[in-house]
């Protein structure tokens, strides 16, 4: 929203400067978002004489002026056409910077005669694309005055943002009001003089809804005016409007614009000649069309609430009017509309006809449903002063919304609210001075009438905002927060801290952290894991079709970041994000994920083999979040049925027991690297750590006591041939099962496959540790347990002591 | 038999020449060694009489203590000098780099989250988490933005396709659905932050689609806007770790407020950095006010009963600022080159005893 200091001082009788002014306006909620003085770009300009024009020696275009500025004479080479001796124009000394041009004045030559400043154009000043000649101002305009404010040009341009609760605010009347409440001067009377009506308006106006669609116009005043002269409409008008970016066309649409920022009420000027019978309000049929002002054609449907005449719709009502009704030059006759329209049915129209437009704009926040009358007499006084004509008297349809609304105010809600003590009387002046009618005083409750242009006024916590917004939010002191313990206690939920410990671990161990987007493109989310529930996943809107999915896993947006990080030639990425993935649409089909890839080629080292990533990488980091969030490792099996993205016989998932995946890791799947266009191997991993079972909350913090042995431990290794198929688990689980008493740890340490075994066979080592708690073991008892391993091992795997 | 001053000529000349400790336990064995004749010497010993012995026993004990201590110094100078000799030969660039040990880092979203909830924790906040995909219910109705209200479309909302039933979810355009979904679990005294993912349809240099919001919420009996105020006030002061951050309220809308306030920060932006708590301009920061009673009915409390108040800030602005990143996209874009620049170390874990940051 946008108005002049000058305008504002239509309303508000104040002797403030400016800079209060935008202050006060921030702080009562109407956030100053610019301040354009044009006084100040010009400030370097003023006016001035030619004393004399005449020929420039050496160039016919070219004219040498003596100009008469308040420093003095200066000699100007000018190529105007109209620069001539005596004339009065505006002179822009050397050293000024010319806001048309972009250049800063320098004294110099022109065809060999000195020239110091110049004479502007219109458009030299950026006052329009004039600039066939420098201006020329009236013969009687005093000389050495700043050139802006002669042309009424020094008139500060103010710029607010109006939330969308207060269409009040729309018109500068509304924020004069504010203003005057706020202390900052006196709110002027806005009344207007009613116009004394001539005979019956020779339009009718009817409105035709069914008693569920009333709401859609409860009002309409026409009026009609005959015999006005449209066409520029007064200098001070067009200068307002310029100032605050509206384009001025005639007297006629002028007034329109006018009054919809001065008291922000949209109103409409039909030309009354080519409207066709009466009027009446209705909703539209479907299919109807209707040529708008905006040149546009637009398709209507019974939603939308038209002014039509007998020959269809003229106007979709408070959003834009009709181009074959509108009003031109050669008008004579208008009907004025004055209308009120049901602000979420504008809403909705304007959004479904993507229309926007000043009268859309301030509708479907409310405009005051009680300002009717009063508007339509002030669009009739200015369009008989600025167009002359005859008014008849006015039509009136409707009663308009019920808007009338009292609060029961505790005036104690103030400081229980806010904390800030105020006087009963303070807080009823301040309603008061809003336009809101407050009786009760003294009583325990005041009884508060909200004023019809306060539409977003519904109960007591909207007037405390009146009164401590107009009082000053800087007078509420801060108050201490109580505390509720000594000493602060853990808030964090064990799941909080498992993601929290997990990415720590992650990043210990070489991956960096990333924050991908949540939602990837369709085809991804479709491999994977997505297809069965695409649709609900589904953005409708997106930013783009690469994001139009929720991503049912964070695998493939770190894949596309790996391989957007060796484009540009960094070969080793290890990444992990901590975040959510989507298996449908509802709350709990949200989980949170803590996924990673690596890929490195090997790096190579003075001291050691390159070695590029594989599965074992991605395990350990999925070992190492498990450790992290306190999964029991001891307890975790490992299975090769990882999803389908992983490549099939290079994965696994650890699991608590066949239904409890806690995690998956491998190498991803070749076709899925194709897909995605990024270069293998490439390995990943994926836990859900809030899969890992809650441990139980322990009365005591105290650890079970320490079982160390000081006696020896023995270790044994045995090397097994086996079935290729056998895997290490089986073998350690079988050792291990041995004597759970005494073996306290089996691990394997090697893998061979090749000479000295048959194929389809090969050999696994392993180290079994047996710790005796009791006494020394002997030898004897030593080799009664590896014979009890080898037996365990044999009957689990078929494998036997390799020779 | 050779005389003890013979011995112990030849034994400390033996001793000295060895050149290495096998010649020096070769000494030991011929002049210390049983068959030795010291040894012969020492035997000799019991056949004396008292008094022969009172005088040759001191003398033969002497030497034997005497060539055992030389024994030993020289043991110990040829171990020094071996020691030396194999000092001498093993040396090492040391300028060679070391096997590696990548390190990785943590995001800027994740350590100022954690930072957030380092602070927020001492004021006895607990952390609420809701889901992105919403419903409308949450993420408008139950907020107080009327269907059809002008609030709706300033939030450039992402919608789901709809289902079979002409329903459509959103993706949250603000963390305070979870308001409503906490008001439903817990009873008043309520303090939670919940930080999360957002979402709304806009991307430019401050903007992207998807974005990370913080919102606090305390409800209780008494609770009031200059509580607010000065848990702000503090909360400020905290997380940028100046002395001083002097803020300014200013009155705003939000539908589930009332009354909603703006809140500036004051700031230099005179430098290539933003200096927070210094020189004269002020920032827009983050947007609050008191829980509006349509909400707290929705979340099932009676406002003349409860009253609370709520902000929202972005956490993704917070670490623009504090740690002076220039562009928000660049947060989503996974570029190494970012991640090692503006991520933090594994064990830098924020909390109030050490400092929030480095």
């Amino acid at each position: 929203m946008k108005f002049t200091l000058n305008w504002l001082k239509d309303h508000l009788e104040t002797d403030v400067n400016l800079e209060e002014i935008a202050s006060k306006l921030t702080m009562i909620g109407l956030e100053v978002e610019e301040i354009d003085n044009p006084a100040e770009k010009y400030a370097a300009f003023k006016t001035a004489r030619v004393i004399e024009a005449k020929p420039h020696p050496d160039a016919d275009k070219l004219r040498l002026c003596r100009v008469e500025t308040p420093e003095g004479e200066v000699q100007v080479v000018c190529g105007a056409p109209n620069a001539r001796t005596g004339m009065i124009g505006v002179f822009a000394p050397s050293g000024s910077y010319i806001p048309g041009t972009g250049m800063t004045l320098k004294p110099t030559k022109i065809r060999g005669v000195e020239s110091n400043g110049m004479l502007v154009s219109e458009r030299e000043m950026e006052l329009s694309d004039e600039h066939d000649g420098i201006i020329e101002l009236p013969e009687d305009t005093p000389l050495g005055v700043p050139f802006a404010e002669v042309m009424g040009l020094d008139d500060p341009v103010i710029e607010i943002a109006i939330t969308p609760n207060r269409p009040d605010a729309l018109g500068v009347y509304g924020i004069a009001r504010d203003l005057a409440a706020a202390g900052l001067g006196k709110l002027k009377d806005g009344a207007v003089d009613p116009v004394a009506g001539h005979g019956k308006s020779p339009i009718g106006v009817s409105l035709k809804f069914d008693k569920e669609n009333a709401a859609a116009c409860s009002q309409f005043i026409g009026r009609y005016v005959k015999g006005v002269t449209n066409g520029p409409s007064p200098g001070w008008l067009q200068k307002r409007l310029r100032a605050i970016g509206l384009r001025p066309i005639s007297a006629l649409v002028d007034i329109t614009n006018y009054v919809s920022y001065d008291r922000g009420r949209p109103l409409h000027v039909f030309d009354a000649d080519k409207l066709k019978g009466d009027i009446h309000v209705r909703l539209a049929e479907k299919g109807e069309k209707m040529l708008a002002l905006d040149e546009a054609e637009y398709e209507l449907d019974e939603t939308i609430c038209v002014i039509a005449d007998d020959s269809g719709p003229v106007g979709i009502g408070g959003v834009i009017g009709g181009l074959n009704t509108g009003c031109t030059e050669e008008t004579t006759n208008v009907f004025l509309e004055v209308a009120y329209f049901d602000p979420l049915r504008i809403a909705r129209t304007g959004r479904a006809l993507g229309i926007q437009s000043d009268a859309r704009y301030r509708f479907e926040r409310g405009v005051d449903p009680a300002y009717l009358p009063q508007a339509a007499e002030l669009a009739t006084r200015l369009i008989l002063d600025l167009c002359g004509g005859d008014a008849s008297k006015t039509v009136v349809a409707g009663d308009g919304p019920h808007w009338q609304k009292t609060i029961e105010f505790d005036h104690t809600r103030v400081e229980r609210l806010t904390g800030l003590k105020l006087e009963e009387q303070r807080i009823v002046e301040i309603l008061a001075a809003l336009g809101f009618g407050v009786a009760g005083f003294g009583d325990e409750k005041l009884m508060v009438e909200v004023p019809s242009w306060r539409p977003d006024v519904e109960g007591p916590a909207d007037l405390v905002e009146e009164v401590v917004r107009i009082h000053g939010l800087e007078h509420v002191q801060p108050a201490p927060l109580p505390r509720h313990v000594a000493v602060a206690t853990p808030i964090l939920t064990e799941n909080q801290n498992r993601m929290r410990l997990a990415k720590r671990a992650l990043a210990a161990r070489g991956l960096d952290e990333a924050v991908t987007w949540s939602f990837i493109a369709e085809e991804h989310a479709r491999a994977f894991g997505a297809a069965n529930n695409i649709a609900q996943l589904t953005v409708e809107n997106p930013m783009s079709p690469e994001l139009d999915t929720m991503r049912p896993s964070i695998l493939p947006g770190l894949i596309l970041a790996a391989g957007r990080n060796m484009d540009r030639g960094f070969d080793e990425v290890a990444l992990f994000e901590a975040g959510p993935q989507y298996a449908g649409d509802a709350p709990e089909d949200q989980s949170l994920a803590i996924s990673g890839i690596r890929r490195s080629p090997g790096a190579r080292h003075w001291a050691s083999a390159a070695r590029g990533v594989d599965a074992f990488d991605a395990k350990a980091d999925a070992l190492a979040v498990l450790a992290a969030v306190g999964a029991p490792l001891e307890s975790v099996q490992v299975t090769s049925d990882a999803p389908a993205w992983y490549h099939p016989g290079r994965s696994g998932v650890l699991r608590l027991g066949p239904k409890n995946a806690l995690a998956t890791f491998g190498e991803v799947h070749p076709r899925i690297l194709d897909m995605l266009d990024v270069k293998g191997p490439m390995v990943a991993f994926e836990v859900i750590p809030t899969n890992v079972p809650e441990p139980k909350k322990k009365g005591t913090k105290a650890r079970s006591p320490l079982n160390a042995s000081d006696l020896p431990a023995v270790i044994r290794d045995f090397a097994f041939v086996v079935d290729v198929n056998v895997t290490a688990e089986q073998v350690l689980r079988a050792a291990r099962g041995a004597d759970k008493k005494l073996i306290t740890a089996a691990v394997l340490f090697d893998v061979y496959e090749g000479k000295g075994i048959e194929p389809g066979k090969k050999s696994l080592a392993i180290e079994v540790t047996l710790q005796p708690f009791d006494k020394t073991l002997t030898d004897d008892e030593i080799e009664a347990v590896a014979q009890k391993v080898i037996a365990q091992v044999s009957k689990a795997t078929g494998g036997t002591l390799r020779g | 038999m050779p005389g003890i001053k013979d011995i112990q000529k030849s034994a400390l000349t033996a001793i000295a020449a060895a050149a290495n400790e096998a010649e020096l336990e070769a000494a030991r064995v011929e002049f210390l060694g049983k068959k030795s004749a010291l040894s012969e010497l020492m035997k000799t010993l019991g056949k004396m009489s008292p008094e022969e012995r009172q005088e040759k026993g001191p003398l033969y004990n002497g030497l034997r203590a005497e060539l055992t201590e030389a024994i030993a110094a020289k043991k110990a100078e040829l171990h020094e000098a071996a020691l030396n000799a194999r000092l001498a030969e093993e040396k090492i660039d040391v300028t060679l780099p070391p096997r590696p040990m990548p390190q990785g880092t943590i995001h800027p979203i994740t350590h100022v989250t954690d930072e957030i909830v380092a602070i927020f924790a001492d004021m006895g906040f607990a952390v609420a988490e809701g889901p992105d995909i919403e419903s409308d219910y949450y993420n408008f109705t139950a907020l107080n933005f009327p269907e059809g209200h002008p609030a709706r479309e300033m939030h450039d909302t992402f919608y789901m396709v709809p289902d079979e039933k002409g329903e459509r979810k959103v993706l949250r355009t603000h963390t305070s659905p979870v308001q409503i979904r906490t008001m439903e679990k817990q009873k008043p005294p309520l303090r939670v932050i919940i930080p999360g993912r957002t979402y709304r349809c806009d991307s430019d240099q401050t903007h992207t689609p998807m974005f990370h919001q913080l919102e606090g919420l305390a409800v209780d009996k008494t609770t009031t806007l200059g509580e607010l105020k000065w848990v702000l006030a503090e909360f400020c002061k905290a997380f940028f770790e100046v002395p001083e951050a002097p803020m300014r309220f200013r009155p705003s809308y939000f539908p589930f407020t009332e009354p909603s306030m703006e809140v500036d920060i004051l700031c230099d932006r005179s430098g290539g950095n933003v200096k927070i708590g210094e020189g004269e301009d002020w920032m827009e920061i983050l947007g609050c006010g008191m829980v509006h009673p349509n909400v707290l009915k929705f979340g099932g409390l009676d406002p003349d009963d409860y009253q609370g108040w709520a902000f929202g800030m972005g956490i993704d602005r917070l670490a623009m600022l504090k740690y002076g990143i220039p562009d928000l996209r660049d947060f989503f874009a996974a570029d190494l080159r970012w991640l090692k620049h503006y991520g933090f170390a594994a064990l830098d874990m924020p909390n109030l005893a050490t400092g929030l940051s480095r």
